[in-house]
C-alpha cells in the first residue's frame, strides 16, 4: 500500500452551502503532506470526513486502505487526530486527557490485508521502542519526554489552560500514540515560536519513523519547512498539488536589474510578466521555468546590477486566493 | 477606594445581556407568590379551615424544617410561611448567578480583559455586578408586593414579605461577590456561593424545627432565617430587615477590599494541582461518561434521599391536614388513616418521578452538549465507536434514574418509620418509587431518539415534552381533561403505590417503549454527521 490517503471527487454540502466541491487529495505512505487553504476552504470538513465524523455526499475516500465511514473504529486505532479548536473537559487535568485519549484509542494492530498477523511492527522504518505498552495505547516514556519538551504542566485542569496549552495536550496525546497516520488540523495556531520549533522537530522525527502526516495549515513557512508534498485547496476544490519543487516551478521570480543598454527584446519573451522598463532599469516577474531565456537576454544587454527574489509558496498561495474574479487557476499535471 | 469610572456603561451592557434572564426571574418570583395566595384562598376559603390547617401544620416537624414556623392563621400568614424560606433561597441563587456571571465568569473568558483595557476602573466590574443583582432583587420585591396586594393581602405585610426575600437575595449577592474574588474560575465561585446558601438554609431548618430548649438561635445566623423571622403577617418585626441590610454592606465592602488587592485573573484560593496521570480505571467510554456525570448524579441522589426523608416525615400526620372532620371520618371508615397517608405519598412520589425524569433527560442530553462542545470529536476519533460512546451515557442516565427513585422511596420509608410509621413500609416505599422508573425512561428514551434523529431540536423538544408531562400530571385532574389526553403521559400508566395494585404489564410496555426509542436514537446516530454543522 503506497497511499495512506486517497480522496477522489469528494463532495459535501451543509444545506445550501457547499463545503467540498469535487476535492482530490492523495497522500503517500510515509510522507508529510501539507494541506493548504484559507479559512473556510474545506480543510476541516475534509479531515472530519477522513475521520468518519462526517459522511461525504459523493466521491470516494480511503484512509490506510479502510473506508473511514464504515470501518471507523478499526481505522481510528491506527491514526491520531489533533483538532484545530481543541476542546478539553474543563475538570480534567491535561495528564488525564492524554492518558484517556491514548487508552480509548486502544493498541495498534497490524495492518489488515497486506501483512500477516505477526508480532512485527507495521512499518519497517519504525524503530522499536522500549516502554511501549501496546494494550494501553500510551507510550509512557515518550509521553514523559513530550511533556518535558512542550513544557506542559500535566497537573493543571483544562479550564485553566490557554489555547496554546490545550493544543499541546492534544499534540502530546497524538504524538505519544503508536499510530501510522497523524491528522493535524492547524496544530500550531496557538503555539508560540519556541513551541512551534519543538513541534517542527517532533514532526521531523515522525517522518524519520516513517509515519504519515497530513498537516493542514495556513502558515506557509511551516509547510515549506516540513512538508514533502503540498495540496492547495480553494472553495472545496483542489487547485494545486505536488512536491515543493514542482510548485516552485510554477511560481515566478521577481527580478530587478540595471542594464548597460536597453533590452527591448525582453518584452516579447514568453513567461515575462508585469514588465516595467524605465530607461536602463528593468523590473518584472518571470516564470521560474523561463528564467534561462530571460537571463540570456539580460546578459546580452550587459548587467550592471541584479537583484532577484526567490519564489515562495506564499506567492503561489496569494496568486490563488487574490483572484476572486474566478480566473481559472493553473493546475499542474 | 478607587473611582468607579465606566461602571455606568458596564452596567448598561450587563442589563442588556441579562434582559431576558432578569424578566424570567422576576416573572417566576411574582408568579410563585401569586400562585401561593391564590392556592390557599381556593383551598381554605373560610377562616375555620385555615385555623384547623394552621393548628396541625404549624407543629409538623417536616414542615417546620422545610418552611419555618407559622405565625398566625390569616391568608397572609400561610402565604408567608409557604413562600418566605423557599423564595429567599431562590433569590440567593439568582443573585449568586448574576454576580458570578458578571465578575469571575467574564474574567475567566477573557471578556473583562477587553473591558479592563478600556476606560474602566478596577472596581467597576464588581460594582456593576452588584448593581445588577441588587436591582433584580428590588424588582422582585416590588412585583411580589404588587402581586400580594393584588390578591388582597395587607400592604405592610406584603412589603415585609417581599423585603425579607429580596434582603436574602442581596446578602447572597454580596457573598457571591466575595466567592468570585476567592475562586480562580466561575464554577467553584458559583459552587462555593451555592454552598453558603445551602448552609444558610440548613441552619434555618435546624433552628426552626428545634425544640424550645434546642438551638433555635441557629436561625438567626441565616439570611434565609431573617426572611422568615420578620413575621410578615404575624406581628411584623421591621427591625429584622436591618440585618440583611447591614450584612450586605459589610460583606460587599469585604469583596471590594479583596478585589482591590488581587491581580487580574488571580484568585485567593488557587486551584490544587490535579493528577498528572489518569486513574487506571479511566479507560473506557463508560468510565469517561461516569466521570463526567458523577457529580451531578451524586447531587441528585443526595437530594432525592433528603426529599424522601422530608415527605416521609410529613406523611404521618397528614390526615389532620386534609379537609374537615367529616371528610376524615369518611376516609377513615373506608380504609383507615393509612389510605390518606398512602394517597399523599403516592401523589408526592409521582411528582418526584417527573422531577427525576428531568435528571434522565439532562443526562441523555449531555451527549448533545458533548457533541456541540467538540468533546465528542476527540472521543470518536479514537477506538471508541459512536454506539459505545452514546450508550455509555444512556446507561448512566438509566442507572441514575433507578437509584434516584429508589433513594426517594428509601428516604420516605425511613422518614415515615422515624416518625412512628411501620418499618415494613420501607420496602414498600422503595418499590413505590421504582415503579416510576420505566415512565421516566420513556422520556429519556424520547430525548435519545431526538438526539439521534433530529439533534438540533433535541434539547428544546425534550424539555418541552417533559414540561407537558409535568403539566398533565399537575393540572390534568383539575382541568378534567379527557382520558385520551391524560393517557398520552407515561406517568398516567404507572400504578399508584403505595396502596394500589401492582400490575407488571404497563411497566413492561413502558420499558419496551423506552428501549425502542433509545434504539431508534442509536440507529439515527450511526447514520448522521457528528458535530455542529459548519466548517
Amino acid at each position: 500500500m503506497s497511499e495512506a490517503i486517497a480522496i477522489a471527487g469528494l463532495r459535501k454540502a451543509y444545506g445550501p452551502a457547499t463545503a467540498l466541491d469535487g476535492l482530490n487529495l492523495t497522500v503517500a505512505s510515509g510522507e508529510v503532506h501539507g494541506f493548504l487553504g484559507p479559512n473556510g476552504s474545506g480543510k476541516t470538513t475534509t479531515i472530519r470526513i477522513l475521520l468518519g465524523l462526517l459522511r461525504a455526499d459523493a466521491g470516494s475516500a480511503e484512509v490506510l486502505g479502510c473506508d473511514p465511514w464504515s470501518q471507523a473504529t478499526e481505522l481510528h486505532r491506527r491514526l491520531a487526530y489533533v483538532p484545530g479548536d481543541v476542546s478539553l473537559w474543563p475538570n480534567f487535568t491535561g495528564g488525564e486527557i492524554i492518558d484517556l485519549l491514548g487508552r480509548l484509542r486502544g493498541g495498534t494492530r497490524p495492518r489488515s490485508g497486506t501483512k500477516p498477523r505477526s508480532g512485527t511492527k507495521p512499518r519497517s522504518g519504525t524503530k522499536p521502542r522500549s516502554g511501549t505498552k501496546p494494550r494501553s495505547g500510551v507510550d509512557t516514556e515518550r509521553r514523559a519526554s513530550l511533556i518535558e519538551r512542550f513544557e506542559l504542566d500535566p497537573t493543571v485542569r483544562a479550564r485553566a489552560y490557554s489555547k496554546g496549552n490545550r493544543q499541546k495536550v492534544a499534540l502530546i496525546a497524538a504524538l505519544a500514540s503508536d499510530v501510522e497516520l497523524l491528522l493535524l488540523d492547524e496544530p500550531t495556531s496557538g503555539l508560540d515560536p519556541l513551541m512551534e520549533a519543538v513541534f517542527r522537530s517532533c514532526i521531523e522525527e515522525e517522518r524519520q519513523r516513517g509515519r504519515t502526516v497530513l498537516l493542514s495549515s495556513h502558515i506557509l513557512s511551516e509547510v515549506e519547512a516540513l512538508c514533502d508534498r503540498v495540496t492547495i485547496i480553494r472553495k472545496g476544490k483542489t487547485v494545486e498539488t505536488g512536491s515543493l519543487a514542482d510548485l516552485r516551478h510554477l511560481t515566478r521570480t521577481s527580478v530587478n536589474a540595471e542594464l548597460d543598454r536597453p533590452a527591448p527584446g525582453i518584452a516579447g519573451l514568453p513567461g515575462v510578466h508585469d514588465l516595467v522598463i524605465a530607461g536602463d532599469r528593468v523590473r518584472c516577474e518571470v516564470d521560474t521555468d523561463k528564467l534561462t531565456g530571460f537571463l540570456r537576454e539580460l546578459t546580452a544587454a550587459g548587467v550592471r546590477s541584479l537583484t532577484s527574489q526567490p519564489p515562495t509558496l506564499e506567492e503561489l498561495f496569494l496568486r490563488h486566493y487574490t483572484s476572486e474574479d474566478g480566473v481559472p487557476a493553473p493546475v499542474s499535471a | 477606594m478607587t473611582s468607579l469610572t465606566g461602571t455606568w456603561s458596564l452596567t448598561r451592557l450587563a442589563f442588556r445581556r441579562d434582559r431576558i434572564m432578569l424578566v424570567v426571574w422576576v416573572y417566576a418570583f411574582t408568579a410563585f407568590v401569586a400562585a401561593t395566595v391564590y392556592g390557599f384562598r381556593k383551598l381554605y376559603p373560610a377562616p375555620a379551615g385555615r385555623a384547623e390547617f394552621a393548628a396541625t401544620a404549624g407543629h409538623n416537624a417536616a414542615f417546620l424544617s422545610l418552611y419555618g414556623p407559622l405565625y398566625g392563621d390569616s391568608l397572609g400568614s400561610l402565604t408567608a410561611w409557604r413562600d418566605s424560606a423557599i423564595a429567599a433561597f431562590l433569590a440567593g441563587l439568582m443573585s449568586a448567578f448574576i454576580v458570578v456571571r458578571h465578575t469571575r465568569a467574564d474574567e475567566e473568558s477573557g471578556r473583562l480583559e477587553l473591558v479592563g483595557a478600556a476606560v474602566v476602573s478596577r472596581s467597576s466590574p464588581l460594582a456593576c455586578a452588584l448593581i445588577v443583582a441588587l436591582t433584580a432583587n428590588l424588582a422582585i420585591a416590588v412585583t411580589m408586593t404588587l402581586a400580594a396586594v393584588g390578591f388582597g393581602l395587607p400592604l405592610a405585610g406584603s412589603i415585609a414579605l417581599a423585603a425579607g426575600i429580596a434582603g436574602s437575595g442581596a446578602v447572597f449577592a454580596a457573598v457571591a461577590a466575595v466567592t468570585a474574588q476567592l475562586a480562580q474560575s466561575a464554577r467553584p465561585a458559583r459552587g462555593i456561593a451555592i454552598g453558603v446558601i445551602g448552609v444558610a438554609f440548613v441552619l434555618r431548618a435546624v433552628g426552626d424545627s428545634a425544640s424550645a430548649s434546642g438551638p433555635r438561635w441557629l436561625s438567626w445566623l441565616s439570611p434565609i432565617g431573617w426572611a422568615v423571622g420578620d413575621r410578615a403577617f404575624g406581628g411584623i418585626r421591621w427591625w429584622v430587615l436591618l440585618l440583611p441590610l447591614a450584612a450586605t454592606i459589610v460583606v460587599a465592602a469585604g469583596a471590594a477590599v479583596l478585589a482591590a488587592r488581587r491581580d487580574y485573573d488571580a484568585g485567593l484560593l488557587t486551584q490544587r494541582p490535579g493528577r498528572a496521570t489518569a486513574a487506571a480505571a479511566l479507560r473506557s467510554p463508560i468510565a469517561l461518561a461516569w466521570r463526567l456525570q458523577r457529580g451531578t448524579s451524586f447531587a441528585w441522589i443526595a437530594g432525592a434521599l433528603v426529599y424522601g426523608l422530608v415527605i416521609g416525615s410529613s406523611a404521618k400526620g397528614i390526615g389532620g391536614l386534609l379537609g374537615s372532620m367529616q371528610v376524615r371520618r369518611v376516609v377513615t371508615r373506608l380504609g383507615g388513616q393509612s389510605v390518606l397517608t398512602n394517597a399523599y405519598l403516592a401523589a408526592l412520589l409521582s411528582f418526584t418521578a417527573v422531577v427525576a425524569a428531568g435528571y434522565t433527560v439532562s443526562t441523555v442530553l449531555r451527549l448533545r452538549s458533548e457533541e456541540t462542545g467538540g468533546y465528542a470529536d476527540s472521543v470518536l476519533s479514537t477506538g471508541a465507536s459512536r454506539i459505545g460512546w452514546s450508550s455509555a451515557h444512556l446507561a448512566i442516565a438509566a442507572a441514575g434514574t433507578v437509584v434516584i427513585m429508589a433513594m426517594t422511596g428509601l428516604g420516605a420509608g425511613l422518614g415515615y418509620a422515624a416518625h412512628g410509621g411501620a418499618g415494613r413500609e420501607i420496602g414498600k416505599l422503595v418499590v413505590a418509587g421504582l415503579v416510576y422508573v420505566p415512565a421516566a425512561l420513556v422520556i429519556g428514551g424520547f430525548a435519545a431518539a431526538l438526539f439521534g434523529l433530529v439533534p438540533r431540536s433535541s434539547a428544546a423538544a425534550s424539555w418541552t415534552v417533559l414540561g407537558l408531562v409535568a403539566a398533565l400530571l399537575l393540572l390534568g385532574p383539575t382541568l378534567q381533561l379527557s382520558h385520551w389526553v391524560l393517557d398520552a403521559s407515561p406517568f398516567t400508566q404507572v400504578p399508584r403505590l403505595p396502596g394500589g395494585n401492582v400490575s407488571a404489564l404497563p411497566l413492561v410496555v413502558l420499558a419496551v417503549i423506552a428501549a425502542v426509542l433509545a434504539g431508534a436514537g442509536l440507529a439515527g446516530l450511526r447514520r448522521r454527521d457528528i458535530g455542529s454543522a459548519g466548517g
